[in-house]
């Protein structure tokens, strides 16, 4: 497989949940989109970041991705081959190379399970054959590969910080060498010292491994740090996709450029003098969005056009699309 | 006279496992109109430290130490005497605005109570009030929105709601104790605007208790950081971000990833976790994670101590050379 040759292709991805608005037996049944029509590409070694807030289908996405919920239309295709219709038999000799890391780090692991277990589990379920003692060598290499003393190999969960517990998850995730981890806010939950460890820890087994990520984050000063190219999303749609350095230095959205503005600096004299972005309001109901651009109820830059045309993906450059009627302006 | 004054604070909650340190030898003061940052990450003691003060302490905690509120000692205070002070002149706003607003109750009830307990107002010159305040906090349609349920609002409207309702009674004194940990980024900006503007507007001095550096440095005047239960750094706040003198202050910088740097190379980490509070090390509770340490760090407590410039820390170093 040539560099170029993307790992992952996703065309058009849909995921759409139906719903039950309020209203009791009143309520009526309605469509929720919560991911709908995105496409990108990740290639081999590279960090795609996707950004957005609460319930602009991230995290959905993630999961759609590594087929743990059903699409409802788009092709997931995986190094050449569609996989969105594959079953669960035909999905289970691809899933040793596609991983997934949680936010909370000790509820996604198993109480009553050392955490030799659970770092070894994969190898126990993928490869039967191999011997009880290359196994523990396995997973006592991983625990040193991310920074745990091989030596806990028999303690539980509940003994470990959640920075540790985070450890024991991408060791998990990374025990079958797999070709890419979906991240899912893998240091929201995680204090800023411990933050710093992780982000880290990401950075060098991926340079080391050779492995996709996708990290999922609502933390663009993270994202900025760790990916390659990143993917904004709101209310499910994508409003723009480009590479670091064209969405940080120029990005084109109002959406982005907002999210950009309002994160906080810890620079207090580039805190008084950053120029403010402020979005009225909140993000829309999914259940009720609004005609044309889902973005335009928040938009400082909004006009009638935005209620009436879906704004079309623009391609600034290779890496750079963004979905705006206004980002000339 | 300074606002609230705190000296030698306490805190000890008894557990199955033993006692644990939660607020150790905390002291500081704070003026009138003053806009304070308290930074540390979980487990520094940051919200004790208030809750301490507040009376809110959990059943098995109990505390030594004094705090004074223009001049009244708060620790110990009856129930009674508390309360006129709670919510009239001292507020305090929580990270979860949800479970903070009673689910039962509409907005309006929840708001016009305070006023009509505290000032004596009637029901009509209430309610009045009370809109006039979540129009003040930007709720569109306030005349509309007073009568709803806190379920009915988004949950940045909830922290609105909340300001609001701290606000009531011209407290003077606001504990922010992470109103925007739970928001997305672009609402948390709208809360952070709505503080400033406060800020601007009132003489009510703010305590904004927060993890992320960020967050204070467009916000306050002078900001305390934490670490295991003790303040170890205290400056304005443009010595904190660009003359930090603990370690731990240093290092808390340095790992922050930041939203304005494209370099893509390895933060500088703090090694190890913070503290047991059960158990404490001797000597500075930092050292152990410290890249400076040496051997009095190990057996002897750093006092807190002045060392110029409105600047206090807790470090037995006489000054930090950073290599650049």
């Amino acid at each position: 497989m040539s560099a170029a040759e993307p790992l992952l292709e996703v065309r058009d991805l849909k995921v759409h949940f139906s719903g039950k608005t309020r209203g009791g037996l009143m309520g009526k049944l309605t469509l929720l989109r919560a991911v709908d029509g995105i496409s990108f590409r990740v290639r081999p070694g590279e960090t795609l970041g996707v950004v957005g807030e609460s319930g602009c289908g991230k995290s959905t996405l993630g999961r759609a991705v590594l087929q743990l919920i059903p699409v409802t239309a788009g092709e997931v295709v995986w190094l050449g081959r569609p996989i969105q219709h594959l079953d669960a038999r035909e999905m289970r000799p691809l899933r040793r190379d596609m991983q997934i890391v949680f936010q909370d780090p000790l509820a996604a692991l198993d109480p009553r399970m050392t955490v030799g277990e659970i770092i070894g589990e994969p190898l126990d379920t993928f490869l039967p054959s191999i011997p009880k003692a290359e196994g523990k060598a396995r997973v006592q290499e991983m625990m040193a590969k991310v920074g745990l003393s091989p030596h806990m190999l028999n303690r539980y969960p509940h003994e470990f910080s959640g920075g540790q517990c985070q450890r024991i998850g991408i060791a998990r995730s990374m025990i079958l060498n797999p070709k890419l981890i979906v991240c899912d806010e893998p240091v929201s939950a995680l204090d800023v010292s411990i933050q710093a460890q992780i982000v880290n820890l990401l950075m060098r087994l991926q340079r080391e491994l050779g492995i996709s990520l996708i990290l999922i984050s609502h933390d663009l000063s993270v994202v900025r740090h760790i990916c390659h190219r990143i993917l904004v999303l709101y209310l499910g749609r994508m409003m723009e996709i480009a590479s670091r350095d064209e969405l940080y230095a120029s990005p084109r959205h109002p959406y982005t450029q907002a999210l950009i503005s309002a994160v906080p600096i810890p620079d207090p004299d580039l805190e008084a003098k950053k120029p403010r972005i402020m979005l009225g309001g909140d993000v829309h109901s999914p259940f009720d969005p609004p005609s044309g651009c889902l973005f335009r109820t928040r938009c400082p830059k909004a006009t009638a056009l935005c209620a009436e045309v879906v704004p079309p993906e623009d391609r600034l450059s290779e890496t750079h699309r963004v979905a705006c009627h206004h980002w000339r302006e | 006279m300074a606002l609230l004054t705190v000296s030698h604070l306490n805190t000890r909650f008894d557990t199955p496992e033993g006692e644990v340190k939660a607020v150790n030898d905390v002291s500081f003061t704070i003026a009138e109109g003053e806009t304070i940052g308290v930074v540390g990450e979980s487990g520094s003691g940051k919200s004790q430290v208030f809750l301490t003060i507040m009376g809110l302490l959990a059943a098995n905690g109990r505390a030594t130490g004094s705090a004074r509120f223009r001049g009244v000692e708060l620790l110990g205070l009856r129930t009674d005497e508390l309360n006129r002070i709670r919510g009239s002149r001292l507020a305090m706003i929580f990270q979860d605005s949800m479970t903070s607003l009673n689910p039962y109750l509409r907005i309006s009830r929840q708001m016009t109570e305070v006023l009509v307990t505290h000032r004596g107002l009637s029901e009509t010159e209430a309610r009045a009030q009370g809109i006039a305040l979540l129009e003040r906090v930007r709720i569109p349609d306030a005349a509309r929105r007073f009568d709803m349920y806190p379920h009915e609002f988004s949950g940045g409207m909830r922290q609105r709601v909340m300001i609001a309702m701290a606000l009531l009674c011209q407290p003077d004194l606001l504990i922010a104790d992470e109103p925007t940990t739970a928001l997305d980024v672009t609402i948390q900006a709208q809360i952070l605007e709505l503080m400033r503007e406060l800020k601007r507007s009132s003489n009510t001095a703010i305590i904004m208790i927060t993890h992320a550096l960020g967050v204070v440095a467009g916000l306050c005047d002078r900001v305390l950081v934490m670490y295991g239960g003790r303040i170890v750094e205290e400056a304005p706040v443009r010595q904190i971000f660009y003359e930090p003198q603990h370690p731990y202050t240093h290092g808390l910088l340095r790992s922050t990833p930041r939203l304005d740097e494209a370099d893509a190379s390895e933060l500088r980490t703090i090694p190890g976790q913070p503290p047991n509070l059960q158990r404490l090390p001797p000597g500075c509770a930092f050292n152990e994670r410290c890249a400076w340490r040496f051997e009095r760090c190990r057996v002897e407590e750093p006092a807190f101590r002045e060392i110029g410039h409105g600047q206090r820390k807790a470090c037995h170093l006489e000054h930090l050379e950073v290599p650049s």
